[in-house]
């Protein structure tokens, strides 16, 4: 994967049970599983319990690994389906990795139309507003967030994210697509309030300057 | 977004956003951005949206106790796992 970190490894060393290589393998990745774990399911809990049973699958999964992917794309797929199945565990009826890929018409038209990109960087990244981006997240599709969280938060590559969902690059725009503008559109009710409430202070205020200024004369 | 031209356009946002769009369809959204002020705020909070979920990354790291504790459940611990 794009990180590089594979050529460090030896596939002869790991799968002959080399408990260091393996060790160095968990060292050089767990960090990319949490983090993708936890933007997956929004529960340090069970975020820890699928990095936890990604590494013991790979353990155990070594020697039917093939090398057709990389390492690192590989742990990736064991990870997103274990957050996947742990999706499924908490909304039975919500799960399907294989919704069909909705066409142009299927997209959500945007209906806030809200400049809230003027509000200053630090309200934008507020604690507060740093919770409303994940639980965004929380409300996105599970086929959706998996595209998002390992397309925009992962970083990886439209191609590596097909590897890893088993999807044409195609459907992963796609789905990247709908995913953002959903975002966008959800961010927008949030970041459009602020901005609604910051102008009517900023109104009130030129109010009160104006009626003092007439007070005065 | 009250046009069928930007209910066409809107498929082609995230591309654009990410400098990926291919010329001919970027210059024809871009005309159309000149005049269509709704369009551009889109495209615009798009833009700020993803920009947004890149800077959070950076500022999340994994909770202390989680490597040890995974070190642990993999009898991995004796190697290198005590160190962090």
């Amino acid at each position: 994967m794009s990180n590089g970190k594979d050529e460090a490894f030896s596939l002869e060393a790991l799968k002959a049970g080399d408990r260091t290589e393996f060790a160095r393998l968990v060292e050089a990745n767990y960090e990319l599983v949490y983090r993708l774990a936890i933007r997956m399911l929004n529960d340090p809990q069970d975020a820890e319990d699928v990095l936890q049973e990604t590494f013991l699958k790979a353990l155990r999964g070594l020697n039917n690994f093939d090398g057709r992917s990389s390492l690192s794309t590989w742990l990736y797929r064991i990870a997103t389906n274990e957050a996947l199945m742990a999706l499924r565990r908490r909304k039975p009826d919500m799960v399907s990795t294989d919704e069909p890929v909705e066409t142009e018409e299927g997209e959500q038209e945007p209906v806030q139309i809200v400049d809230w990109g003027l509000l200053p960087e630090e309200e934008l990244m507020s604690v507060e507003a740093q919770r409303y981006l994940s639980e965004a997240i929380d409300r996105l599709s599970p086929s959706l967030r998996a595209v998002f969280v390992l397309r925009d938060i992962q970083g990886l590559s439209t191609q590596e994210t097909g590897e890893v969902l088993n999807l044409s690059e195609t459907a992963v725009k796609t789905r990247l697509s709908r995913a953002r503008l959903r975002l966008r559109e959800d961010l927008s009710g949030y970041f459009g309030e602020k901005l609604a409430r910051e102008k009517l202070a900023i109104e009130k205020l030129a109010i009160e300057k104006h009626a003092e200024g007439k007070h005065v004369k | 977004m009250k046009g069928e031209e930007c209910r066409h356009l809107l498929r082609l946002l995230s591309e654009y956003v990410d400098g990926t769009l291919e010329e001919q369809l970027c210059a024809e959204l871009e005309h159309h951005l000149a005049d269509c002020q709704d369009c551009r705020v889109v495209v615009d909070t798009l833009h700020r949206t993803v920009y947004l979920y890149h800077q959070s990354v950076t500022q999340s790291s994994v909770p202390e106790g989680v490597r040890q504790r995974l070190f642990r459940r993999l009898n991995l611990d004796d190697i290198i796992g005590n160190s962090g």
